[in-house]
């Protein structure tokens, strides 16, 4: 099997797993409730505050997931050009190469 | 107020601004530093000598920068997100893949308020450092014994996924014990947090993983052949010839 085939695989039980657990229960997909911070309150009976906050928090989920949304694009981009770039000059190669092994079938039958 | 806050705001990923003693911000800081620092050095050494890697090492960065801007939903009913370190452990070692990991962790805290830069030092330590480094010695072992590559691959980065968090979890248990357990028994507490949740998506990564990997080997052999990760009967038989 091909390694493309798992990974499709892999990523349609995985998707098939978040609409089973979605369609049977009733969940936030935030870990309201078991967050970190929660266990911590737990852990500390609630005195433990938080001494520092985040020097910008944006200031709505949209532009939050804008900013997201450029990360992985601009990471993406990155991985696309260069496997692009590399594939392209390993064809090139691979062209010159037959190109080059005509040319020689082509100069011994010409002898 | 909370509808707002991105669905998976409370995600487990990155422990929070100011969520760790400042005695516990200064002992991660201090480990990490150290080998970032390294990680810079090397860095250096392989952009003076061996600039032909440097596009390999700008998709492993990209890579960490993908995965970890995507927060996926998991079987626990919460969100997280991959950390992607797999690959650059493998191709670079974990040195330098601590410093890729602090410039996502660094972006991240100051445009995202996702981590912080309080706890900077912590969630280097986990996402950059230690995960890597499993990822790395996962490889290197199962090279050794003539693993199958891809399979080698997955395994390392879904380790490097999975060990980020059980990290996390020892990070905050040490910095919360329990009144009754100490330490082991927040350990506990925090795992039950993270590291169910992570298990799905830690296997995703490791398969998303192997397929990069796999179009790496087909497009830049000689590139692994020069970072030494790979000997040259394993890449031959791995490569496809020219169709």
């Amino acid at each position: 099997m091909k390694l493309e085939h798992i990974t499709l695989l892999v990523l349609a039980i995985f998707i098939a797993a978040f609409a089973y657990v979605s369609s049977t229960g009733n969940h936030e997909w935030s870990g309201a409730d078991d967050k970190p911070e929660a266990v911590i309150d737990e852990l500390t009976g609630g005195s433990y505050h938080p001494w520092a906050e985040s020097i910008w928090t944006p200031p709505s989920g949209e532009i939050e997931s804008l900013l997201f949304a450029l990360q992985a694009a601009f990471g993406s981009i990155i991985i696309g050009y260069f496997l692009g770039y590399y594939r392209g000059l390993a064809k090139a190669k691979c062209a010159l190469q037959a190109e080059e092994k005509e040319g020689n079938l082509n100069a011994r039958s010409a002898r | 107020m909370a509808g707002y806050v991105c669905q998976c705001n409370g995600d487990v990923m990155h422990i929070m601004e100011g969520f760790l003693p400042l005695n516990w911000c200064v002992f991660w800081y201090a480990l990490s530093l150290p080998v970032v620092v390294y990680g810079a050095y090397k860095l250096s050494g392989l952009m003076k000598n061996s600039r032909d890697v440097l596009p390999l090492l700008a998709v492993s960065g990209a890579f960490i920068f993908v995965l970890s801007s995507l927060k996926m939903p998991s079987v626990t009913g919460s969100c997280s997100h991959p950390t992607g370190t797999g690959i650059g452990a493998i191709l670079f070692g974990p040195w330098i893949t601590s410093l890729l990991s602090i410039i996502v962790l660094i972006y991240q805290a100051i445009f995202l308020a996702h981590g912080g830069l309080t706890t900077l030092g912590a969630n280097t330590f986990s996402m950059g450092i230690v995960g890597p480094l499993a990822g790395y010695l996962v490889y290197k072992a199962c090279m050794k014994r003539d693993v199958n590559m891809f399979v080698a691959v997955f395994l390392a980065a879904t380790l490097a996924d999975w060990l980020t968090y059980i990290v996390t979890s020892i990070q905050l248990a040490l910095a919360f014990p329990a009144a009754t357990g100490g330490a082991l028994a927040s350990f506990e507490a925090f795992l039950a947090v993270f590291a169910i949740t992570q298990v799905p998506l830690a296997i995703v990564e490791g398969v998303v993983s192997a397929l990069l990997f796999k179009y790496i080997v087909q497009l830049r052999s000689d590139v692994l052949l020069k970072l030494n990760v790979a000997s040259p009967s394993v890449l031959k038989k791995l490569k496809e010839a020219c169709a």
